[in-house]
């Protein structure tokens, strides 16, 4: 040790290059430090503000708080959609690191189809990066219990509670009710991003859509905290969202499913109508389709299925089916040629079963011809001509009424125009004139289509609500109200809006009515089938359509024609004749003839008046 | 002292014995009280750090008990026990991190760790403490200032361990266990011109060393430091959280187990190398500027003793721990803040975890040793 260590002066010389250096070490030391001073003092003090809004705009997000849809609810209460809850799984994509490596683990815990993975990529278009977007609906209990186990894995996945549309009675009220489905794209691009924030719901169709904007209510707003995982810790503060006005129908979920099921498996429609306000007591497309299938997005085989259907479910009969109204025309062209003079009720028309125009050879075919191979009597009157339906009468009043003044006789009834029903998709109908011919053929009336549109046949076609309409008017004598679905919305009364009534004078509705009376309780009325044990009194009307044109010498044989070329048969009838509380129309579409349609306007009416359905 | 004690006579009593308890058990008063408030500080932050597990504490408080006997024990061996010690010491070191390759353990892709059955430990932590005692037992003995030859071999003994550890892979701790050993050669006194000299060769080097040495994920680091925002959600987000976290604190900071940075997760490894985020968040820079000078207590008192150590070994040594210990709190405290890259040093005496506390309060241990020598000397 002496040797490399040799002097004293040495460690007073290391001493001193040691305390050099240290007191070097130090001030660096404390540079160091003022530098750290400064760089916190920076962060801290001169871009304090900065950061704070970073760290709170990190922490608290801005939700939009969906409002619940209002409710849908029959005359009796009783729901008709409701919201029921479920959950769905989200992604926070801002939390994600690997979205691809995320959707692979949750696709090995829970079923996500392509169809799910499209349409979130559709919505997460247009989403911001901090907002969950949906990937999967309605997650099953098993489905939630896997994720909950999983969820340390999973950061950024959202579960949410929501509520979704459900409709309890299936398919009994598709085509009334309508329903909501995933807001689709198109969809999106028109509507109001703010105000359907949070909202993956939009009525599409029926009353949903119709009263889509009361329905669907007002969003509110929260502001919450969320960790990093945007997880939600705390509601910070919140404006409430105004829940969906809730609507209340005039019909009668009793009646609806009785006239559906008196309809059976005939394709057709009925209509219901309360002659007191045009309120809709009954509204039923055979065949129908389950709502609910649609809510959470229709699968491709479920939707191609109901579309390829040659039933075509998806067709509403009632409102958007048009058919030639066939004879039930005749009680309002009646009260037209009373009304114009050109018959009264006394004038008689000789009835040989068939009828030709002056100078013509054609002759035109009264229906009762071809059972009788005679008329309906030797002369016939107005009452009689309506109670048994006689052509041969209608044919002689359309050809001194004319084409023209026949249009606008039947205008008023409601005929050639939406009835305006507060239910999508309505069709207007044609009604014919000689105007309308040259508009939409390019060709002059010719004078054989007045005879056909006399009876309801050739160009006209109506739906089966306006037929139930034209019936309110007549069961009124002349007063009608715009058919409506909604009593009340909220508490505010909707509905029982009057139209233009039809004029005509007392005498004259009471001669029409007399007829629609013998219908069915006149031995020889074509409705007299359904007089057995009636204790009221019904006035209807049977019609009869061809869906093609037989022959002037070819026999209508129901047996040998295919069962799509059949006759369609109508119904129109109101209850009790004194003071109307029910109208119907029944359409049985291929039904052969009226007798598959007015059992079914007999077994509803009588639910309506016996069955204790009435009501305040 | 007899003189004073007639008019004051517990005075004289009550210094004899607290003095002499202090010397008695080979402690350094003056640097015990700041390590026991940061480490009582810590304990606070970490409470909150760890969103209030007493576990998490109760932990912490176990790896504290059982530093602060290693100190105490480490108090006791006189420094020139360390010196004889210290090549045997290093030579152990040397032989374990080169066993490390051959029979280590992978942790998180790289492999670190020695597996001794019933614990597993790094010994690059071994290291840490053998690197300085080396160097100054070399310097020790062929004293200073040192001879270029002496230089080139302190040199060796430096980068052998450094380069071991840099092919674990770990770029960091290389670093931090070759600068305990650079700061003995520094102290030293060696000239100027080698320091500038080495600077130069430094710079020169960063460009090769960008484009051949460094790994991509340790690139990735540097970018990140120097443009945090381009990759908000992949490595920018670590750094971008815990400025926003220490920024958001302000002057008072958000209030003890109040920080939303933290407490909602934002804030990754808060209990842990990014646990000041925390600190700075809920206490403000009140807080921080208060932690930076107990820091400096512990530093002056370091350099203090190294001041007035009684042999060059013991100067040469304390220095050494002293710089060393400041290395780790400027490297944590300015990678949080994002003036430095990103590498994986716990703030010490602070951040959760037994083996860095150890290893650190091992060093004051020596510290004491030194310091209490002197005080026995002088007696």
């Amino acid at each position: 040790m002496a040797s490399r260590r040799p002097a004293l002066s040495d460690t007073g010389r290391e001493s001193a290059i040691n305390s050099g250096r240290v007191i070097v070490a130090g001030a660096l030391v404390l540079l160091a430090f003022v530098t750290l001073g400064w760089r916190y003092y920076s962060l801290q003090i001169v871009d304090y503000q900065q950061f704070l809004v970073q760290s709170e705009r990190n922490r608290v997000r801005l939700e939009a708080v969906p409002p619940k849809r209002g409710l849908i609810y029959d005359r009796k209460g009783r729901l008709l959609a409701s919201n029921e809850p479920s959950h769905r799984l989200s992604i926070v994509l801002e939390r994600v690191d690997d979205l691809d490596e995320l959707l692979a683990q949750l696709k090995a815990l829970v079923v996500i189809s392509e169809d799910d993975i499209r349409r979130f990529e559709q919505r997460r278009r247009r989403r911001r990066p901090y907002d969950p977007v949906p990937l999967k609906l309605q997650l099953s209990d098993e489905d939630m219990a896997v994720l909950a186990v999983n969820r340390h894995q999973l950061t950024g996945i959202a579960i949410e509670a929501q509520l979704t549309r459900h409709y309890p009675y299936g398919d009994l009220l598709s085509h009334v009710v309508g329903y909501v489905g995933r807001i689709n794209e198109r969809e999106a691009a028109t509507l109001d991003e703010a105000a359907y924030q949070g909202t993956l719901h939009i009525g599409k169709i029926g009353l949903e859509k119709r009263y889509e904007a009361l329905l669907h209510g007002t969003v509110g707003y929260q502001n919450v905290e969320t960790n990093a995982h945007g997880r939600i810790l705390r509601v910070l503060d919140q404006q409430p969202p105004t829940d969906g006005a809730n609507l209340y129908l005039y019909l009668d979920v009793d009646l609806q499913r009785v006239a559906a099921e008196a309809l059976g498996d005939q394709r057709g429609a009925v209509v219901a109508l309360d002659p007191k306000n045009g309120g809709v007591l009954a509204l039923v497309s055979n065949p129908s389709f389950d709502a609910n299938l649609f809510v959470n997005g229709i699968s491709r085989r479920d939707y191609n299925a109901l579309r390829n259907n040659p039933d075509t479910p998806l067709l509403n009969r009632a409102v958007q089916g048009r058919y030639p109204p066939g004879s039930t025309v005749k009680p309002m062209l009646g009260l037209a040629g009373l009304e114009m003079g050109l018959v009264t009720a006394e004038t008689m028309i000789p009835d040989p079963g068939w009828y030709s125009l002056p100078g013509d050879s054609r002759r035109y075919r009264d229906w009762i011809l071809r059972i009788r191979g005679t008329g309906h009597a030797d002369e016939v009157n107005l009452q009689m001509a309506i109670a048994q339906s006689c052509d041969v009468y209608y044919y002689d009043l359309a050809r001194e009424m004319g084409i023209d003044r026949m249009a606008d006789a039947l205008a008023p009834f409601g005929f050639g125009a939406p009835t305006g029903i507060d239910i999508t998709s309505e069709k207007a109908g044609i009604l014919p004139s000689s105007e309308w011919k040259q508009r939409a053929m390019g060709q002059p009336w010719y004078p054989g289509e007045t005879l056909s549109a006399g009876i309801g046949q050739g160009y006209m076609l109506a739906t089966p609500l306006q037929l139930a309409q034209a019936t309110v008017a007549l069961a009124n004598r002349g007063e009608s109200f715009t058919p409506s679905v909604v009593r009340r919305i909220g508490n505010k009364q909707v509905g029982g809006l009057p139209r233009e009534p039809v004029a005509a004078s007392e005498d004259h509705w009471a001669t029409v009515i007399a007829g629609m009376v013998d219908v069915v309780h006149n031995r020889r009325g074509t409705a007299h089938a359904i007089a057995g044990g009636l204790n009221y009194t019904i006035a209807g009307k049977t019609g009869t359509s061809q869906v093609i044109g037989i022959a002037q010498d070819e026999e209508y044989d129901e047996d040998t024609i295919a069962e799509r070329h059949r006759n369609h048969g109508w119904f129109i009838a109101f209850a009790p004749v004194d003071a109307p509380s029910i109208v119907v129309a029944v359409l049985a579409e291929n039904g052969g003839g009226s007798s598959a349609a007015y059992p079914v306007a007999r077994q509803v009416i009588d639910q309506w008046l016996l069955a204790g359905a009435v009501d305040g | 002292m007899a003189d004073y004690a007639h008019y004051l006579p517990d005075a004289e009593r009550d210094l004899r014995s607290r003095s002499s308890l202090a010397q008695l058990l080979h402690i350094d008063v003056f640097l015990l009280l700041p390590l026991l408030v940061l480490m009582l500080g810590g304990l606070v932050v970490l409470y909150s750090a760890s969103d209030e597990s007493w576990t998490t504490v109760i932990r912490q408080l176990r790896n504290m008990a059982v530093a602060l006997v290693g100190m105490a024990i480490a108090a006791q061996i006189k420094p020139e026990t360390y010196c004889r010690w210290a090549p045997a010491l290093y030579l152990v070191g040397l032989v374990l991190l080169a066993a490390v390759p051959v029979v280590g353990v992978k942790a998180m892709g790289a492999q670190r760790w020695l597996s001794l059955g019933f614990v597993r430990f790094q010994p690059s932590e071994l290291m840490k403490l053998a690197m300085p005692l080396m160097v100054a037992w070399w310097f020790a003995r062929e004293g200073i200032p040192p001879r270029p030859m002496s230089l080139a071999v302190a040199l060796l003994l430096v980068l052998l361990p450094a380069a071991l550890i840099v092919i674990q892979p770990d770029l960091g701790t290389s670093l931090l266990v070759a600068a305990s050993g650079l700061f003995v050669v520094f102290m030293a006194g060696i000239s100027g011109w080698y320091i500038a000299a080495a600077v130069l060769m430094l710079v020169a080097s960063l460009w090769p060393a960008w484009m051949f040495m460094l790994k991509d994920y340790q690139k990735q680091r540097v970018l990140t430091l120097l443009d945090p925002e381009a990759d908000k959600l992949g490595a920018g987000w670590n750094i971008i959280q815990s400025k926003t976290a220490i920024g958001s604190g302000g002057w008072t900071g958000k209030g003890w187990l109040a920080g939303t940075q933290s407490h909602l997760d934002f804030l990754p490894e808060s209990q842990t190398d990014f646990i000041i985020a925390v600190l700075a968040e809920e206490f403000g820079l009140r807080g921080v500027l208060t932690l930076l000078l107990i820091y400096l207590l512990i530093i002056g008192r370091g350099l203090w003793i190294s001041l007035t150590a009684q042999t060059l070994y013991g100067r040469l040594l304390a220095s050494a721990i002293t710089l060393t210990f400041f290395v780790y709190v400027f490297v944590n405290i300015g990678m949080v803040a994002g003036i430095l890259p990103v590498v994986g040093v716990p703030l010490p005496l602070i951040s959760f975890g037994g083996t860095s506390m150890v290893t650190l309060l091992l060093g004051f241990g020596v510290l004491m040793a030194i310091s209490t020598e002197r005080r026995i000397i002088t007696r």
